[in-house]
C-alpha cells in the first residue's frame, strides 16, 4: 500500500466545523505551544549549548591578560595608525554592538558616492595609488562585519609599520599570516580577522 | 453528407448583414454578458468624451481621435465576430422554421378513437394529446407512435430524402415535428410541448439565440475578467506611481495600455467560437442538447461502439464455400448459387456475388425451368430451391442437418462437415450447411466483414488515450475473433442494456468518461449513465430523451467523429487564449517605453522595435489589437487544425504556434503598423 | 563572478536536495499519520495534545472548518503575541529593561510574524526583550510555518482522495507540523548553529574594552534557538536587525550554507512529499524542476549585477573586479550574498545577509520581482507549495484547453469555480501591492519613507509592500517604515497576502477534493514532462511579469539605465 492509498483511505468521518468549536482547540494549543515550544525548546537548547559550546554560547569572546578585549566575530572601531583598519560602519557611530545595521544607500545615492569620494581620497592621500578593493570603502550589511579582504589589510602595512617602526616584510608576514582562507579551498572568501591581526600585531612588539 | 452544403466561412451576405449587427450589439445590456469587450466599450466611451472635449477646446486631436476611432474599432471587430457566426447559423434556421409554420394538428378526441378528432393548430397541443397522421400530413409535434406504421420523410431535420420507416412499439416509434408522413396513418402522442419540440431546439441552437455558455466557456470568461481586473489594477496604480517619477500619463493614453493589456482577442472571439463549434456539428447532422454535452464530447476515454453497422458492415457476407470430400468445388458453388436465387438478402445476395466471383460461375439470365423457390421461415430455418426432383437447400447448420438425415436416414455425417463448421465458428463466423437431397455438399462461411479502415481509426484513437469497446450480441467467441480483427481495445460480448449499463458504471468508477450511442428503449438507462450519449434519431423517444446528442442520420460511426469535434471546440478556445496572453509581451514592448520616455528618457533602451515616436507606438498596439481580432475571425469559425494525436504532440504543436506565435506575431505586426503610420504622417 | 562562486552555489543546491528527498519521503509518512522513526518519543505528547485541546484527529474537517479552525487559531495566536509585546516591560527576561512595544509597532509586528512575513520595523537588539524573542516571536515562527504547512497538505490532499467532504484536521495537521518536522529539525540545526558559533545565552549584554581602549556592548541573547526556527519556517525575522548580516546570527561561510540549506530544506522536502502523496513522484519533480530553473536563472541575474558593480564605485578607483559590496560582508563576498538574496524572496523567508537597498538596481530587482512572482520558488513552507499549485492550476486550464480536453490537474477537472478561486487569489497580490504602493507614492506620509530619491525612492516603496503581501519580511531598509502610516498599511497588506490568498485557496480544495479522481491517458494533459516545465515556467513568469512590469520599469529598470548614465540622487 503506498502513501497515498493510505491518505485516501483515511477515516473520512467529519468533525465539528462551526467557528465556536474551533476556539478551545485553537486556544489551548496556542497555550500549550508557547510553554513547549517558546519557553522548554530554547531553554533546552541553552542548556545543551551551554554544557557542549560554552565559548560559542556566550560570544566567542576574546580574552587578552584576563580581560575581554571583543568578540572573535564582530567587528570593532580601530582608528591608531599602528592597527589595521576595518571597514567603515553605519552601525550607530561605527560597530555599536546595540546597533547592527547597514548604510541602505541605494547605489544611486550622492550620500554614498560623496562618502565614498572622500574616503577613497583619504586612502590616496596616505599615499596608496592603483586600484582599492572594494570592501576598503564599503560599508558592511551588518556594519559589525569582523573581516576585511586581504587586499585591504595589505593595503594598510605601510602605514602600520611606519607606525610601529617595524619593516613592512615583518608586518607583512603577520598579515599574511592571519589571512584565513577558502574552507577546503571551496567555501567562503579569503579574509582576515581585523582583531585577531590587531591583537597580533600587538603580541610582534609590545 | 446531406443536402445541406456547407457554406464558406462567409459569404458577402453575410457579412454585409453582420456588420450591420456589429452596430447593433453596441447596446450596453448585450455587451454586458461579454464583459472584457464591455469594459473596452466603456473606455471607449469615456475616451470619446475626452476626445469632444479636446474638440472644443481646440486641443489637437489627431492622435486622440485616432485612439478613439481603433478602440470603438476593437469593439465593433468583437462584435462582427459575433454577428458572422450567428449569420452563419440563421441560414440554417430560416430554413428549419419553415417546417415549423402552419401545421394542422387533429388532435384525437379519446386516445384510443382515431375516428373521432377535431383539427386544430399544432401550437395549441399540450403533452400527452394523441394525434392522427395521415398520409401527407405534417406530423405536429414531436411524439411517440402509439399505433400504426407509417412511411416518413425526415428531410426537414435530416436533410435525407429518403423515406424511413416508424412504428408503434419497438425501437422506432419517435417521431419528430415538421416531418411528413408519406404512406399509411400513425396516431402519435405528443411529448413536447409546442416551442420546446426538437425543431424549436434546433432553430434555438443554430441561431445562438439561447445559447448557454458552456461550463469551460465560463470557466474561461472568469479567467479572462480575472486578468482584465489584474490589468486594470497595473493600469491604475501606474499613474500615482508615475507621479513619483513625474512622468503623468494621460487618460487616453492609460486606456490605451488597459484595452491592449486586458485579452480583447480572446474575449472579443470566444462566442464565435462557441457558436461555430456548435455550428460544426449541426452541420454534421448532429444535434447537441446542450453545450456541455459537446464539451464531454472532447473529453471522453471511452467509446462504446455497437458491433454491428459501426464496426463492420450491417449484415455478414459469404467468404467461402468449403465443398466436402467427395464434392467438386464447382457443384457446390452451383448449388449455392441456385439455393440463393430468389434469397433479396443481403446474405442471399453476396452469395451469388461470392460464387460468380471466386468460382466463376454465371448467374443464369431467366430462372431454371420449374424452378419452386422454397423462401426462409422461421419454422424450417431452411431456404432454397426444388428444380425437378432437385431439393437444394441452405440454412442453419442443425436445420440442414435434419434435413439430410430426413432424406436418407441411414448416411453417417461426414467428419469434415463438422470440423469445418467448427472451423467456421470459432473464427468468428457464421456456418451455414448446404445440402442436395440427402447429401450434405458443403458449408457456406459467412463472415462479419470489418470495415475496411476501421483498424486505422481505432489505432489513431488509442494515440488520443481513447479506448474503444465493441458492443455486441455475438457469443465470446465470435465477439473475440472481430475484436481482434478490429482492433478495439475491448468488447462486451452478448450484451444486455445491463451489461453495457454495467460496463459504463465500471469505467466511470475508474475516472474514466464514456460515450456510447443507442436506439433503443432499452439502451436509455445506459443512454442516460454515459457520459455523451448519443441517440439515433430514427431511435424511440425514450433513447432520444435519455441521450444528450440526437444523431439525425442515425449513423452509430458518427460518434468518433463527435469526439473530434467536441475537442475541436476547446482547443480553439485554449489555443486563441494563449496567443491573446502571449501578445501581451510586445505591446508592453510598444507602450512602456512610449509612456515614460518624456520623463526618463533613458527608457527609450526598452523601445526594441526601434518605433518612430511614443504616439505612433502607442497607436500600432492599439491598432494591432484591433485588426487582430478581424484576421483571426476565419480561425475561430473553422477551429484549429485537429489531428488526431496524443495529448503531448498536440500541446507542443499548439504551444509552439500559438504560444510561441502569439509572442511574435505581435512583433512583426506592431513595427509593419508603425512604419505605416510614420510613413502617413498619422502620428 | 567567478568559478568558486558558482561552485558554492552549486554545492548549496546539492546539499538542500540531498536532504530534501528523504525528508520529504518522512513527511509524506507524517501527514499520511504513519508510523516514523519519531512516533515512539512523541505520540505520546501528540496524544496530550489532543486530550487537552479536545481534538480527535481522526473527526476530518471540511475545507470550510479546516480554514475556520486555521483562521481562529492564528487570531489565537495574534492575541498572545500582542499582549505579550505590548506587556513586556512588566514581563520576565528582560535583563535589558525594555519597555513597552508601541502600539502601532506591536501590531504590526505580531501581524507580521503570524502571517509568516516577519517584517521588521523594530530593532530586535534594542527593542524586544528575551521573553518576547522566545515566547513571543519563537513560537509564532513555528506556528506560523506549522499553518502553512497544514494548509499545504489539506491541498495537496484534495488532489489525493476521490469524492471525499473533508480535507484533514486541522489542528491535527498543524501540531504534527510542529511536533515532528520543526521541532526536531530546529533542535538539531540550533545546535549546530552554536557550534559555529551563534550565541544562546539568557544573558543580556557584554560591555568591554577594545584594544584601542574604547567600549563596546554587544547585545545577545538565546539566539540560536530563534534563528534556526526562523530559517526552518521561511519566516527570516532576525534576532537582531542587521538579520543573518549579524555576525552573531551567521558567523561565517559555513553558517551562511547552513542557514540557506535551512531555509529551503523544508519547502523543497514538501515539493518531495507533494509528489509522493499524490501517487506520482514525477509530479513533484515537475514542480521542482520549475523552481530550480527560475530560482537558479534569478540567482544567476542577481549574481551577474552585483559582480558587475555601478559605474560610480568604478569612477571613485574602486577594483572593478571587487563588485559592488555596499552592504555585504566580507565573509559572505558577492556569490553568496547574490544566493541569499535570489532564495530569501524565492522563499517567503525575508532573512538577509547582505542590505538590499544598496544592491545594483537590477541586483536589488531579482528579489523584488521574485516576491512578486509569489513566492513559489520553492516559497514559504507550506505557502510556496499551495501558491505554486494555484498557478500550475491556471496554466493547466489555459494550455489544458489546447489539447482539446476540459483541463485536468492530477485527474481533477478545473472548472469554473477552481479557476474562479484561484484568479480570486492571484488578484491579492496585484492589489496589495501596486494599491499601496500607488497611495505611498502621492501621499505626504508615504514619501516621508523613502530614505533615498531618484528612482530608488519608489523601488523601496514597491519593495516593501511586494515583502508585506508576499509575507516576505525582507526590505529595502532605507525605507522609515516604523511610522503609523507604514505600520498599518504594511500589516494591512501582510493580513491580506496571508489571508485574503488561503481563503480562496482552500475553497479551491474543497471544490477538488469531492471531484472524482480521473485516470490519465495519452488523452491526459501530461503535467510531469519538459513541456510543461517549459509552460509553467512561462505562466508563472508572462502572470507575474505582465502585472509588474509597468512598477518595475519606474522603479530598478528607470534606476538602472539612469545610473549608467551617471545619474546621482
Amino acid at each position: 500500500m503506498t502513501v497515498s492509498q493510505r491518505i485516501e483511505t483515511a477515516a473520512q468521518t467529519e468533525g465539528p466545523s462551526t467557528l465556536a468549536a474551533q476556539v478551545r482547540p485553537a486556544v489551548v494549543l496556542v497555550a500549550a505551544f508557547t510553554l513547549l515550544l517558546g519557553i522548554a525548546y530554547p531553554l533546552a537548547v541553552t542548556g545543551i549549548a551551554q554544557a557542549v559550546f560554552p565559548a560559542a554560547a556566550n560570544g566567542s569572546l576574546v580574552t587578552r591578560d584576563g580581560a575581554v578585549i571583543g568578540s572573535a566575530l564582530v567587528g570593532q572601531t580601530f582608528t591608531g595608525p599602528g592597527y589595521v583598519h576595518p571597514r567603515p560602519s553605519a552601525a550607530g557611530a561605527g560597530y555599536d554592538g546595540l546597533a547592527s545595521s547597514g548604510s541602505n544607500l541605494a547605489p544611486t545615492a550622492r550620500t554614498l558616492a560623496d562618502r565614498i569620494t572622500a574616503d577613497v581620497g583619504t586612502l590616496r592621500s596616505g599615499g596608496i595609488t592603483g586600484l582599492i578593493p572594494a570592501d576598503a570603502v564599503t560599508t558592511s550589511g551588518s556594519g559589525l562585519d569582523p573581516h576585511i579582504s586581504p587586499d585591504t589589510a595589505l593595503l594598510q602595512v605601510p602605514r602600520i609599520a611606519k607606525a610601529r617602526r617595524l619593516p613592512e616584510a615583518e608586518v607583512r608576514a603577520v598579515v599574511l599570516g592571519s589571512v584565513e582562507g577558502r574552507l577546503f579551498g571551496l567555501i567562503g572568501e579569503p579574509r582576515v580577522n581585523v582583531l585577531a591581526l590587531n591583537a597580533a600585531l600587538d603580541d610582534l612588539k609590545p | 453528407m446531406s443536402t445541406k452544403t456547407v457554406a464558406s466561412v462567409a459569404s458577402s451576405d453575410l457579412i454585409g448583414r453582420a456588420a450591420i449587427d456589429a452596430f447593433k450589439k453596441l447596446s450596453p445590456k448585450t455587451l454586458a454578458k461579454n464583459p472584457v469587450i464591455f469594459v473596452t466599450e466603456v473606455v471607449a466611451a469615456l475616451v470619446t468624451l475626452l476626445f469632444v472635449r479636446d474638440l472644443m477646446t481646440g486641443n489637437p486631436v489627431l492622435f486622440i481621435g485616432q485612439i478613439t476611432a481603433w478602440l470603438w474599432f476593437t469593439v465593433l471587430f468583437a462584435n462582427f465576430a459575433e454577428a458572422i457566426a450567428e449569420g452563419r447559423g440563421r441560414a440554417q434556421a430560416d430554413s428549419l422554421r419553415t417546417a415549423r409554420t402552419d401545421t394542422l394538428a387533429k388532435r384525437l378526441l379519446r386516445a384510443d378513437d382515431r375516428t373521432l378528432w377535431s383539427k386544430g393548430s399544432a401550437l395549441d397541443l399540450a403533452v400527452g394529446d394523441h394525434v392522427l397522421v395521415e398520409a401527407g400530413d405534417l406530423i405536429p409535434g414531436d411524439g411517440e407512435i402509439v399505433e400504426g406504421i407509417a412511411s416518413v420523410n425526415e428531410a426537414a431535420v435530416t436533410g435525407e430524402s429518403a423515406p424511413v420507416i416508424r412504428e408503434a412499439g419497438g425501437d422506432r416509434s419517435g417521431v419528430t415535428g415538421g416531418t411528413t408522413v408519406l404512406s399509411d396513418w400513425i396516431v402519435v402522442r405528443i411529448t413536447a410541448a409546442p416551442g420546446s419540440s426538437f425543431l424549436d431546439r434546433m432553430i434555438a441552437l443554430v441561431e445562438g439565440a439561447e445559447r448557454q455558455k458552456t461550463p469551460n466557456e465560463i470557466a474561461l470568461t472568469i479567467l479572462l475578467v480575472g486578468l482584465t481586473l489584474i490589468f486594470m489594477i497595473a493600469v491604475v496604480t501606474l499613474s500615482g506611481l508615475a507621479a513619483y517619477s513625474g512622468a503623468a500619463v494621460s487618460v487616453p493614453i492609460l486606456v490605451a495600455l488597459l484595452v491592449t493589456l486586458i485579452p480583447t482577442t480572446i474575449g472579443g472571439l470566444l462566442s464565435a467560437i462557441g457558436i461555430a463549434g456548435m455550428d460544426r456539428l449541426i452541420r454534421f447532422n448532429v444535434m447537441a442538447m446542450s453545450g456541455r454535452a459537446v464539451e464531454a464530447a472532447g473529453d471522453v476515454d471511452t467509446l462504446l461502439l455497437d458491433k454491428t453497422g459501426t464496426i463492420t458492415f450491417g449484415n455478414r457476407m459469404a467468404a467461402e464455400i468449403i465443398a466436402m470430400p467427395g464434392v467438386a468445388e464447382a457443384v457446390a458453388a452451383e448449388a449455392a448459387l441456385l439455393a440463393s436465387l430468389s434469397d433479396d438478402t443481403a446474405e442471399g445476395k453476396s452469395i451469388v456475388k461470392l460464387v460468380a466471383e471466386r468460382y466463376g460461375v454465371a448467374t443464369p439470365g431467366t430462372r431454371p425451368d420449374g424452378a419452386a423457390f422454397i423462401d426462409f421461415s422461421a419454422a424450417t430455418r431452411l431456404s432454397g430451391v426444388d428444380i425437378g426432383a432437385r431439393r437444394i437447400r441452405k440454412g442453419a447448420v442443425d436445420a440442414v442437418r435434419r434435413f439430410v438425415a430426413k432424406g436418407r436416414a441411414s448416411v453417417a455425417e461426414q467428419p469434415a462437415f463438422a470440423q469445418a463448421v467448427e472451423r467456421i465458428a470459432r473464427s468468428g463466423g457464421t456456418p451455414l450447411g448446404l445440402a442436395e437431397d440427402g447429401r450434405l455438399l458443403g458449408v457456406i462461411h459467412l463472415k462479419d466483414v470489418v470495415k475496411p479502415d476501421i483498424k486505422a481509426r481505432f489505432a489513431e484513437l488509442r494515440r488520443m488515450g481513447i479506448r474503444t469497446v465493441m458492443v455486441t450480441g455475438d457469443n465470446p467467441v465470435t465477439a473475440a475473433a472481430i475484436a481482434s480483427e478490429a482492433g478495439v481495445d475491448d468488447f462486451i460480448a452478448e450484451a444486455t442494456p445491463q451489461d453495457k449499463l454495467a460496463y459504463i458504471r465500471a469505467e466511470q468508477a475508474k475516472g474514466r468518461l464514456v460515450a456510447m450511442c443507442g436506439d433503443g428503449t432499452n439502451d436509455a438507462p445506459a443512454l442516460a449513465q454515459a457520459d455523451v450519449g448519443v441517440a439515433m434519431q430514427s431511435g424511440t423517444q425514450a433513447a432520444r430523451e435519455a441521450g444528450n446528442m440526437v444523431d439525425l442520420d442515425s449513423d452509430p460511426t458518427k460518434l468518433i467523429e463527435i469526439v473530434g469535434i467536441g475537442k475541436q471546440l476547446l482547443m480553439t478556445r485554449g489555443s486563441l487564449t494563449t496567443f491573446s496572453i502571449a501578445n501581451d509581451v510586445a505591446k508592453y514592448f510598444a507602450i512602456i517605453p512610449a509612456l515614460f520616455v518624456t520623463a526618463i528618457p533613458e527608457l527609450g533602451v526598452l523601445n526594441v522595435m526601434s518605433l518612430a515616436t511614443p504616439e505612433s507606438a502607442i497607436l500600432s498596439a492599439v491598432i494591432f489589437n484591433a485588426l487582430i481580432i478581424i484576421g483571426l475571425i476565419p480561425l475561430a469559425l473553422r477551429g484549429v487544425p485537429y489531428r488526431a494525436v496524443d495529448a503531448a504532440s498536440v500541446l507542443s504543436r499548439n504551444l509552439a504556434v500559438y504560444g510561441l506565435g502569439g509572442l511574435i506575431v505581435p512583433f512583426v505586426g506592431i513595427k509593419i503598423i508603425d512604419m505605416t503610420i510614420a510613413a502617413l504622417g498619422l502620428a | 563572478m567567478t568559478f568558486v562562486g558558482w561552485l558554492q552555489i552549486v554545492l548549496v543546491f546539492g546539499l538542500v536536495l540531498a536532504a530534501a528527498a528523504p525528508l520529504g519521503a518522512y513527511m509524506a509518512k507524517v501527514y499520511a499519520g504513519e508510523r516514523t522513526v519519531l512516533t515512539p518519543v512523541l505520540a505520546p505528547a501528540e496524544r496530550l495534545l489532543y486530550r487537552a485541546a479536545g481534538v480527535d484527529p481522526a473527526r476530518e474537517q471540511g475545507w470550510l472548518g479546516y480554514t475556520l479552525g486555521m483562521l481562529v487559531f492564528n487570531a489565537a495566536g495574534f492575541a498572545l503575541l500582542f499582549s505579550i509585546l505590548r506587556l513586556q516591560d512588566i514581563l520576565p527576561l528582560n535583563p535589558q529593561g525594555f519597555g513597552a512595544v508601541a502600539p502601532d509597532l506591536a501590531f504590526n509586528t505580531a501581524v507580521s510574524f503570524v502571517t509568516n512575513t516577519n517584517w521588521q520595523n523594530y530593532s530586535g537588539e534594542s527593542t524586544l526583550s528575551h521573553f518576547s524573542q522566545m515566547a513571543g516571536l519563537t513560537v509564532q515562527n513555528f506556528l506560523s510555518a506549522a499553518t502553512g504547512l497544514a494548509l499545504a497538505i489539506a491541498f495537496v490532499r484534495a488532489f489525493s482522495r476521490s469524492g471525499a467532504t473533508t480535507v484533514g484536521h486541522v489542528f491535527a495537521d498543524i501540531t504534527r507540523s510542529t511536533l515532528y518536522i520543526l521541532l526536531p529539525l530546529a533542535l538539531v540545526t540550533a545546535l549546530v548553529q552554536v557550534s559555529l558559533g551563534t550565541p544562546q545565552t539568557l544573558d543580556g549584554s557584554v560591555v568591554l574594552t577594545t584594544l584601542e581602549g574604547g567600549q563596546q556592548t554587544l547585545a545577545m541573547g538565546p539566539v540560536a534557538s530563534q534563528i534556526a526556527i526562523k530559517q526552518l519556517g521561511t519566516n527570516g525575522g532576525g534576532f537582531f536587525n542587521a538579520n543573518a548580516a549579524h555576525p552573531f546570527e551567521n558567523p561565517n561561510a559555513l553558517s551562511n550554507m547552513l542557514t540557506i540549506w535551512q531555509m529551503l530544506v523544508v519547502s523543497t522536502a514538501l515539493v518531495f512529499a507533494f509528489g509522493r502523496l499524490v501517487g506520482d513522484r514525477r509530479q513533484g519533480r515537475a514542480i521542482l524542476a520549475v523552481t530550480g530553473l527560475l530560482l537558479v536563472t534569478a540567482v544567476g541575474l542577481c549574481y551577474l549585477a552585483e559582480s558587475a558593480g555601478t559605474p560610480m564605485l568604478a569612477a571613485a578607483g574602486l577594483d572593478p573586479a571587487g563588485g559592488n559590496m555596499e552592504g555585504k560582508e566580507v565573509r559572505f563576498g558577492i556569490a553568496m550574498s547574490a544566493l541569499f538574496a535570489a532564495v530569501t524572496t524565492g522563499l517567503s523567508d525575508g532573512a538577509v545577509n547582505a542590505m538590499h537597498a544598496s544592491f545594483t538596481p537590477l541586483g536589488g530587482m531579482v528579489p523584488m520581482v521574485l516576491i512578486q512572482l509569489g513566492e513559489i520558488l520553492p516559497g514559504g513552507v507550506g505557502s510556496g507549495l499551495y501558491g505554486m499549485l494555484v498557478v500550475a492550476i491556471l496554466a493547466v486550464f489555459v494550455a489544458g484547453l489546447m489539447v482539446g480536453r476540459t483541463p485536468e490537474y492530477l485527474g481533477k477537472k478545473i472548472e469554473a469555480k477552481e479557476v474562479k478561486m484561484a484568479m480570486l487569489a492571484i488578484l491579492v497580490l496585484p492589489t496589495a501591492i501596486l494599491g499601496f504602493s500607488a497611495v505611498s507614492a502621492v501621499i505626504p506620509a508615504g514619501l516621508a519613507g523613502p530614505g533615498n530619491g531618484g528612482p530608488h525612492g519608489l523601488s523601496e516603496i514597491l519593495y516593501a509592500y511586494s515583502s508585506a503581501a508576499g509575507n516576505n519580511g525582507s526590505a529595502f531598509g532605507s525605507l522609515s517604515g516604523n511610522t503609523p502610516w507604514y505600520n498599518t498599511t504594511l500589516a494591512l497588506a501582510m493580513l491580506l497576502g496571508r489571508f485574503a490568498f488561503i481563503v480562496p485557496v482552500m475553497a479551491i480544495a474543497g471544490s477538488l477534493v469531492a471531484k472524482p479522481k480521473l485516470a490519465a491517458s495519452s488523452g491526459t494533459f501530461p503535467t510531469h514532462g519538459p513541456l510543461f516545465v517549459g509552460l509553467l515556467v512561462g505562466i508563472i513568469l508572462i502572470l507575474g511579469g505582465l502585472q509588474f512590469f509597468p512598477a518595475l520599469a519606474l522603479g530598478p529598470i528607470a534606476e538602472h539605465v539612469q545610473m549608467q548614465a551617471g545619474a546621482l540622487y
